[in-house]
């Protein structure tokens, strides 16, 4: 914020000094440059005969998907029905855990910052750092294939992921309502429950049902490493090239995916 | 006495010392303004009788018990003595006013009768008759964020008052309220604490009001007393001692013509 004086000495105020100027044109070369040199080496190592071919190829695959096979339909019923199960028993698992673990861990409302918030903070990374997808592999294996690797893989991943933003929203509570509560001679748990939980419950609900709306996207997949629902068909069909029932798996899909997050706005709606 | 406070200190970790040796004594069911400009440790004063601020030395006795020494258990039981009115109203907003009324019974109740909302018909009567007595019968039912600013600070006067308090800690009442509603609560508060022969303790800016409404007057500045007397010894030069140089003759006058058209109505 550079001020200077102009010649018949009146104050000059321009956004930054000369240099910052030049060292604002020159970080944006520098970024030109580097888009540049890595179109170059990506370009390098491209084989463009397959890049030219594609729009055939994707023409010919699209052909070969259409039309749908509208009967399969009656096969993936009951793998979209578990596919939803899964999903809302694995959010379901995930509120119970980590409901509790978000008191646990906020700065606010933890029993001991020194070691029980920092236990709590790693088991939510821990949680959150490993996909879905990769929890259900790992629980294939311990459990079998079936419904329960898939709850336990959705559960496990998405309970990092309903503590962390539920205890932020804790942390980010109107202290005032709390102090009330308190000099009205509240014990610990009254005030947790009288101040606490009724700020932080729309906050709480949006998050669940938000996830909910994930885990009916991730639950679709796991299927591919044996976890249950839908995931296993699709595996099938690509397997068999039988493109026509991928489209039908698509659609069904599709379809869901568009409920759930109407649901899931509908909900988010009535809880603010 | 039905309040001692005595070498109150507080000393924030910050090492702002916000109170220095405080002594003030309040006799049962006197209402007294404390006044003084910001920063000058009024809040930390009256969060530290109840110990939402903890002092750093110092002892605070309600009649009879010395605060400053109870656990966690009966410093609760304490506080139930001692009602407390905020100045943002601090009702929790998602709650009916039933319910943020009801709350200040929570000293008295268990936890789980007060997970369930299971409290003594003594209690809800109690209730239904002070929520008629400040003119919010009714709003029973409504969301607390649904009300208006006077409408709050009357749901937050009377879950102080269902605690069945001897003493009010009154954390200016009035400074998110136009000028008209100051008075109407300001009132309000003067009257109950009448009928139930309550002591007070009301922080306060608007010196103007604290002349109006209470007979005592305590200046604060950076933590020291350095006024206590009757409303009508607040001159010009004691303003001067308490807030710094400043034209108040405007003020006191302003106050003068204040009680003139309070008295005939």
């Amino acid at each position: 914020m550079p001020v200077s004086r102009t010649a018949d000495d009146l104050p000059e105020w321009r956004r930054r000094t000369t240099a910052g100027d030049f060292a604002v044109w020159g970080a944006w070369l520098a970024g030109l440059a580097l888009t540049v040199a890595c179109f170059e080496f990506i370009s390098g190592r491209t084989i463009w005969a397959f890049v030219w071919d594609a729009p055939t190829q994707g023409a010919d695959l699209v052909q070969r998907m259409f039309p749908p096979a509208w009967t399969y339909a009656d096969v993936l019923w009951k793998p979209m029905w578990d596919t939803i199960n899964i999903a809302t028993l694995g959010t379901l698992l995930a509120i119970a855990i980590g409901f509790p673990m978000a008191f646990l861990a906020a700065h606010n409302t933890t029993p001991s910052v020194l070691f029980v918030r920092p236990v709590m903070l790693f088991l939510i990374v821990s949680s959150r750092s490993i996909n879905s997808l990769i929890w259900a592999l790992i629980l294939v294996i311990v459990f079998g294939p079936g419904m329960l690797a898939g709850i336990l893989a959705i559960g496990l991943r998405s309970v990092g992921f309903i503590a962390k933003l539920t205890y932020e929203a804790i942390e980010e509570i109107d202290r005032t309502q709390v102090e009330a509560v308190t000099a009205t001679g509240a014990s610990n748990p009254q005030v947790l429950a009288w101040a606490i939980v009724p700020q932080i419950m729309p906050a709480f609900a949006g998050i669940s049902v938000f996830r909910w709306d994930i885990n009916i996207r991730e639950a679709t997949v796991l299927g591919l490493v044996g976890a249950g629902g839908i995931g296993m068909q699709l595996q099938a069909s690509i397997n068999t090239l039988a493109w026509p029932q991928v489209t039908m798996i698509f659609i069904l899909i599709l379809g869901t995916v568009v409920v759930s997050e109407w649901v899931s706005a509908r909900v988010r709606h009535a809880v603010i | 006495m039905l309040l001692t406070l005595s070498g109150l200190t507080k000393r924030y970790p910050t090492g702002d010392l916000a109170l220095k040796g405080v002594n003030l004594e309040v006799p049962k069911g006197q209402v007294m303004a404390l006044i003084g400009p910001s920063g000058a440790g009024k809040s930390t004063l009256i969060r530290c009788v109840n110990r939402l601020v903890e002092p750093t030395s110092g002892s605070v006795v309600l009649d009879g018990t010395e605060i400053t020494g109870l656990g966690a258990a009966a410093l609760r039981r304490a506080r139930r003595r001692m009602g407390m009115i905020f100045q943002e109203y601090a009702l929790v907003e998602r709650l009916t006013v039933m319910e943020n009324v009801l709350s200040g019974r929570l000293g008295y109740v268990g936890f789980w009768s007060s997970w369930f909302r299971r409290f003594p018909r003594r209690d809800v009567e109690e209730a239904f008759r002070l929520l008629h007595r400040v003119g919010l019968d009714h709003m029973v039912d409504k969301r607390a964020d649904a009300l208006s600013g006077g409408q709050r600070q009357r749901v937050g006067i009377v879950r102080a008052l269902m605690q069945d308090p001897q003493l009010l800690l009154v954390d200016e009442p009035t400074a998110s309220l136009d000028p008209k509603t100051s008075r109407q609560i300001m009132r309000l508060i003067l009257e109950l604490c009448e009928e139930r022969g309550l002591a007070a303790i009301i922080n306060i800016h608007d010196v103007a009001l604290a002349q109006q409404f209470a007979r005592r007057i305590v200046g604060l500045r950076a933590g020291e007393i350095v006024f206590d007397g009757p409303a009508t010894e607040l001159t010009p030069e004691v303003l001067t001692t308490i807030y710094g140089e400043e034209d108040w003759s405007q003020t006191i006058r302003a106050v003068e013509e204040d009680e003139e058209e309070a008295v005939p109505a």
